[in-house]
């Protein structure tokens, strides 16, 4: 009757050790996961216990499902192999520990026997190989290909620690492995063949005859012993502790909306000056970094060489969390300004990076400190100091905010004397840009022609505010929300109707929903989608252009828009070739974050002319297709500067609609 | 109380500025409505050779090792006796470095009227002067008594100021000027630039518009495709972009190119100062608003990252032609 | 060291400027108010040698729109003192009537140096900084790009045109016109600037009757006619440079 030989070869004193080890270790992992959450707590307060339900959801997708790892398919297939193989030895460890310790000392009985236990043998084998095989393909994946995001990165507690954490993974399958192939060796149960790995080893092993295995035998029982808890033990103590911190950080993630950026906290300074200013989230945040290193990939502004890795900024913040007053400042000596201002905001990193990190928030919250200490670039300085005093950051006088309207042919409605249907929000570049204002006439006349009731409010409008506050102007970001909700305050409206993601984004998610009087907050595209569908708007002619489509950071990644836009160029008769990174892994164009504002010159090759070269990769490609005014402008600047105006054009939606009028 | 018009020379380092040249020409404008004489005022320590060439029917010299350089309070001082005593009709000084540290005090001490910023002499003979960075010119009435005015380049060629005769000279005697509360302790000598832009017959001039260091290869592509210089206004010099010696404006070198070719220059007056010698000025400047389109032969409201690198390769092509 | 920094709003070229129906003053119905761009240097300049060596520093400024934000704005940069003149001092005063009720309110605080900027664009007689000195009594240097003290010396850095600097010896008390700080003007963040609202207080100064003697009676303000405004050239880039060579060839430059 098949049943587990538990401590088969095991002389009594290496029982005894087996556990007082055991206890040890569970010892030693308690005081360091201890040591770390103490430390965590050291952090700036936060509330994040809202919506269990939700949370333990998202654990049970993204921690054990592990979806976002899943979706680059070598690391994916090889990290689950590792996990679900390491998880289901470690359930059927607990089993026979269950199985022995407690039901065999208490209550006489086991329950590994049978066809369970045989079930049971067969399946750990299995399950085992996938760790091998996980393994295998990391060794492969870290020494063989060295993908550019595993290499030189900032210092580790100690250098070998990658090669570690993958040998003692090794040694704890393999030796287990060997003490099951030698048992079987010597014992020769009929029921070996369920085991197949060890039963192919055992074949190896019979040669040597029986005193050779059983000494082997202990003796590798042994090491497998001592190699298991310092697996455990060591947890803790290196970058195996995003076993704990990674599930802990899916938990605890932010629920609010990805346009929602988190406030300045009130009180003495905002922004975080030192280490200490952190939050206890994102003290964890930094610790249950995997180093996997996609967000540097993902991200624009290291592509284009500026100082910026979001990858090395987190370990760089993660070691620096522990070191011991040896003097050095976050400021300067950990993080250099270049780093934090290289930010384009575009919220690739956050959204691809499987333990959920929020690198974005942790660099405006450094970019705060720095504009209070007035360390940043000229330029942006007058862009800043533009916004405060004008409302824009193009220096105009915010009374010529409207002047575009002189040259339309029809009035365009003031919503600040009377009730309209839209509130059109056209955001700074759409207003104040000379090169733009044939786009903004274009949008009146396709909401004319839709026989739209909408309206402007003037020289009232200001900035939204949206880059003020990813620049950390929290200030500066309040005030102009401050004049705008005064504004929108004395406005009859059913929705706002916005030509700027960025002022779609922050009118949507930042400004207080009073304000809004419950009523949507609509971008162009979305606007134009739903007047086609309704019928209401008509398109007369197909253009038949072979386009392709950026997505816009805020109005795409942001807030999820995808659909729409894309419905509307389909209805214009256009056919849309998308390039390889569409939707959720669009390039940013470079401009957002406040860069548009800032001294360019660190910048090796520009986001926005990388995407152009992706653009024209796309086989019959005329026209690129923007729905971003700022977009705009960088790509027909991006066209020039890599010689492309002959390949293909730049396109706002709006211009494709009103051609197709 | 005479009805002479005083000029108040100025000079640096041996050499006189232009601006008294201007206010000499100025002078002869308004002697002619006081029935005055026109009078330099010459200051300085070994320095009367520089009274040779000046446009003046007179020439005051007042000599003192403590004027050898110039100093404020020293100006200040023989200037307020000598106005005490003479008391001519007008006194012009430039509204620059120098002439501006000395006229308000002067003027304020012996309580005498003032008005700055002075560009022309009105057909009245009332000062006309140009303020709020151009928009706006204002004429005021010439007061009674000593008036003391300030003047700015622009209204009158420094030829007009010169003169091939010599005019009589009287060395005054006065007190020797005592210890000063602002001594000089030495000069700072502009960076030595490879080329001294004053001379240069071309010149291709970038400000604000040009964003940053990196653009400034636009530039020096087009003025070498010219056979020119680059050279820039205040806020490109500030930033380090380009060293002080390629300064054009008030604190820098005033150029008298045949061709300047402004890329990005709004047109201050502080630069536009020193622009007066120029024959053909092309502005391109976004904003065609921008004052430098005022005094600029030809312009274009265009996009200089655009235009400068088409209008080098055209000039490429023609002089390859 | 203390530093006496008066400062003097004028209208924001931005907005544009335009004259008034009796043609002697400009409309102000439009009209936004600035602080002068040099004022503004002068602040950073004190700042900066309050930084560098300690001491005080004063900001004054005549009670016009937009007064209080610009002195918060200093207080939040760092100054001391904030220091408003009473209501007498619209804007349109001439600078011989604000140097004089600077002076009086100035003398009593026995400052060490009293830096403002070298010129404002809307000065009609003169500035304000050497009207101020001769009222004073105090020495005056102007056209300053850069000041330092040590050992009860100030060196200043006098720029004359050509790039020429000379650099000086200045006896305390004294009156410099600044034309450039050391460093350009920083940023203030607007939550700064907020805070400064709430801890900081302006303090109200009374000054005497306007004593505009000296100053000059305006006949006419006009707007210059744009002579002979450039001959604009029209087109796209390619257009516009193949114009501006023709050009350039029919002047022989090319």
């Amino acid at each position: 009757m098949p049943i587990r030989d538990t401590f088969w070869n095991i002389p009594h004193w290496a029982e005894i050790g087996q556990y007082v080890l055991g206890a040890l270790t569970i010892l030693v992992f308690l005081i360091g996961v201890v040591r770390r959450i103490r430390r965590w707590r050291m952090g700036k307060p936060e509330r994040r216990s809202d919506h269990i339900g939700r949370r333990i959801g998202l654990v049970l997708t993204q921690a054990i499902g592990q979806f976002r790892t899943a979706r680059e398919p070598f690391p994916g297939v090889m990290h689950l192999a590792i996990f679900w193989g390491m998880a289901a030895l470690v359930v059927g460890t607990i089993l026979a520990t269950v199985d022995w310790d407690v039901t065999h000392l208490f209550f006489g009985f086991q329950f590994l026997t049978g066809s369970l236990y045989v079930v049971y043998e067969l399946a750990l084998d299995i399950l085992g190989l996938l760790v091998v095989l996980g393994l295998g393909m990391a060794g492969y994946r870290r020494y063989v290909v060295r993908p550019e995001r595993l290499r030189d990165m900032p210092g580790r507690p100690f250098p070998w620690e990658d090669a570690y954490v993958l040998s003692l993974l090794a040694l704890v399958a393999v030796s287990g492995y060997l003490v099951e192939g030698l048992r079987l060796a010597v014992v020769q149960p009929s029921w070996a063949a369920w085991s197949p790995v060890g039963n192919a080893l055992a074949g190896l092993f019979t040669s040597l005859g029986d005193p050779t295995n059983s000494s082997l035998h202990l003796a590798i029982w042994i090491l497998h012993t001592l190699v298991a808890f310092a697996f455990i033990g060591s947890i803790p103590f290196t970058k195996l502790f995003h076993i704990v911190a990674a599930p802990l950080n899916i938990f605890y993630t932010s629920l609010r909306p990805a346009g929602e950026l988190a406030p300045a906290r009130s009180g003495a300074e905002p922004g975080v000056k030192t280490v200490a200013d952190f939050t206890w989230k994102q003290r964890l945040e930094f610790e249950a970094c995997t180093r996997c290193g996609r967000c540097q990939d993902s991200c624009p502004a290291h592509a284009s060489g500026t100082a910026l890795s979001p990858r090395n900024l987190m370990i760089k913040l993660d070691t620096h969390l522990w070191e011991h007053a040896n003097g050095r400042s976050l400021h300067g000596d950990v993080v250099q300004p270049a780093e934090l201002w290289a930010c384009t905001s575009c919220r690739a990193c956050v959204q691809v990076c499987p333990v959920f990190i929020d690198q974005l928030g942790a660099i405006v919250d450094m970019r705060r400190h720095l504009v209070l200490e007035g360390t940043m670039d000229s330029r942006l300085q007058d862009a800043l100091a533009n916004l405060g005093r004008y409302g824009n950051s193009f220096g105009q006088s915010d009374r010529a905010r409207a002047k575009w309207t002189l040259s339309h042919p029809t009035k365009v409605k003031d919503a600040r004397r009377e009730p309209v249907e839209y509130l059109w929000f056209l955001g700074d570049y759409a207003s104040y840009n000379a090169a733009l204002a044939e786009i903004t006439r274009k949008t009146a006349e396709v909401f004319e022609a839709a026989g739209l009731d909408f309206g402007i409010l003037y020289e009232s409008e200001r900035n939204a505010g949206n880059d003020a506050r990813r620049v950390g102007e929290e200030g500066l970001f309040e005030v102009l929300r401050d004049k705008n909700s005064a504004a929108l305050a004395k406005c009859t409206f059913q929705a706002i109707v916005t030509t700027d993601p960025h002022s779609y984004n922050t009118l949507k998610h930042e400004y207080d929903p009073a304000v809004l009087q419950g009523k949507p907050v609509l971008h162009y595209s979305e606007l134009l989608d739903k007047l086609l569908a309704s019928g209401r708007l008509r398109l007369s002619k197909r253009l038949g252009y072979k386009v392709t489509y950026h997505d816009p950071c805020y109005l795409g990644r942001y807030n999820g828009v995808y659909a729409a836009p894309r419905r509307v160029i389909a209805a214009t008769g256009c056919q849309l070739l998308e390039m390889p990174r569409h939707a959720e892994t669009a390039l940013c164009c470079g401009a957002g974050g406040g860069r548009i504002w800032m001294d360019e010159s660190e910048v090796k090759e520009r986001p926005s002319e990388m995407r152009i070269h992706e653009a024209a990769s796309v086989e019959g490609a005329q026209v690129f297709v923007v729905a971003c005014p700022k977009d705009v402008t960088m790509y027909q600047d991006a066209l020039k500067t890599t010689g492309q105006e002959a390949r293909l054009a730049v396109r706002d939606l709006i211009e494709l609609v009103a051609e197709a009028l | 109380m005479t009805q002479d018009v005083y000029v108040v020379v100025e000079h640096l380092r041996g050499q006189v500025m232009d601006i008294s040249y201007v206010m000499l020409a100025a002078a002869r404008k308004l002697a002619g409505s006081t029935g005055g004489q026109v009078v330099a005022v010459l200051l300085g320590h070994n320095a009367q050779t520089l009274a040779q060439g000046l446009g003046a029917d007179r020439v005051l010299y007042a000599d003192d090792k403590a004027l050898a350089d110039f100093s404020p309070t020293a100006y200040q001082e023989v200037l307020q006796a000598l106005l005490a005593e003479r008391q001519p009709r007008v006194v012009l000084m430039g509204n620059t470095s120098v002439g501006a540290d000395v006229a308000c005090g002067v003027a304020a001490k012996l309580d005498l009227p003032l008005v700055g910023s002075c560009l022309t002499i009105g057909e009245g003979g009332n000062p006309i002067s140009r303020i709020c960075g151009g928009k706006i010119m204002a004429e005021t009435e010439l007061a009674d008594g000593t008036v003391v005015m300030t003047m700015v380049p622009g209204g009158y060629a420094p030829e007009a100021g010169r003169s091939s005769q010599a005019a009589s000279m009287e060395t005054l005697t006065f007190p020797p000027v005592g210890e000063q509360r602002v001594t000089l302790r030495q000069y700072i000598e502009p960076e030595a630039g490879d080329v001294d832009i004053a001379k240069e017959a071309i010149l291709v001039a970038v400000g604000r518009g040009i964003q940053n260091q990196d653009n400034l290869e636009l530039a020096e592509a087009l003025a070498q495709a010219l056979g020119g210089v680059v050279c820039a206004s205040r806020p490109v010099v500030d930033q380090g972009w380009l060293p002080t010696s390629r300064l054009v404006g008030k604190s820098g070198k005033a150029v008298k190119p045949k061709l300047y070719l402004a890329l990005g220059i709004s047109g201050a007056p502080e630069h536009m100062e020193a622009l007066s010698g120029v024959e053909m000025l092309i502005a391109i400047n976004m904003d065609p608003g921008a004052p430098i389109f005022e005094s600029a032969k030809y312009g274009a409201e265009a996009d200089l990252f655009e235009l400068v690198p088409a209008l080098t390769e055209k000039i490429q092509q023609a002089k390859a032609s | 060291m203390n530093i006496v920094v008066p400062v003097k709003l004028v209208p924001d070229l931005v907005e544009g400027l335009s004259v008034d129906q009796s043609g002697t003053s400009l409309d102000t119905a439009w009209m936004r108010l600035i602080i002068s761009e040099f004022d503004d240097h002068a602040i950073e300049q004190a700042i900066l040698l309050k930084e560098a060596g300690g001491g005080q520093v004063v900001v004054v400024a005549p009670d016009v729109e937009g007064v209080d934000d610009v002195l918060f704005t200093a207080a939040a940069k760092g100054a001391d003192r904030l220091v408003k003149l009473d209501a007498q001092l619209g804007i349109g005063v001439d600078n011989h009537t604000l140097a004089r009720a600077l002076a009086g309110v100035i003398k009593d605080m026995h400052p060490d140096l009293v830096m403002t900027g070298v010129q404002a664009h809307n000065d009609l007689d003169g500035s304000v900084g050497p009207l101020l000195a001769a009222f004073l009594g105090m020495p005056y240097v102007g056209y300053i790009a850069g000041v330092s003290a040590g050992d009860g010396r100030i060196a200043v850095r006098k720029e004359y045109p050509g790039g020429l600097v000379a650099e000086m010896e200045v006896q305390t008390p004294a009156v410099l016109g600044i034309q450039a700080a050391a460093k350009p003007p920083r940023y203030v963040a607007v939550s700064k600037v907020r805070q400064a609202m709430q801890t900081a207080k302006i303090e109200p100064a009374a000054v005497g009757e306007p004593d505009p003697r000296g100053a000059p009676k305006i006949l006419r303000l006009f707007q210059p006619e744009p002579a002979e405004r450039a001959t604009m050239i029209q087109g796209n880039p390619e257009q516009v440079a193949a114009k501006l060579v023709d050009v350039l060839r029919e002047a022989g430059l090319v």
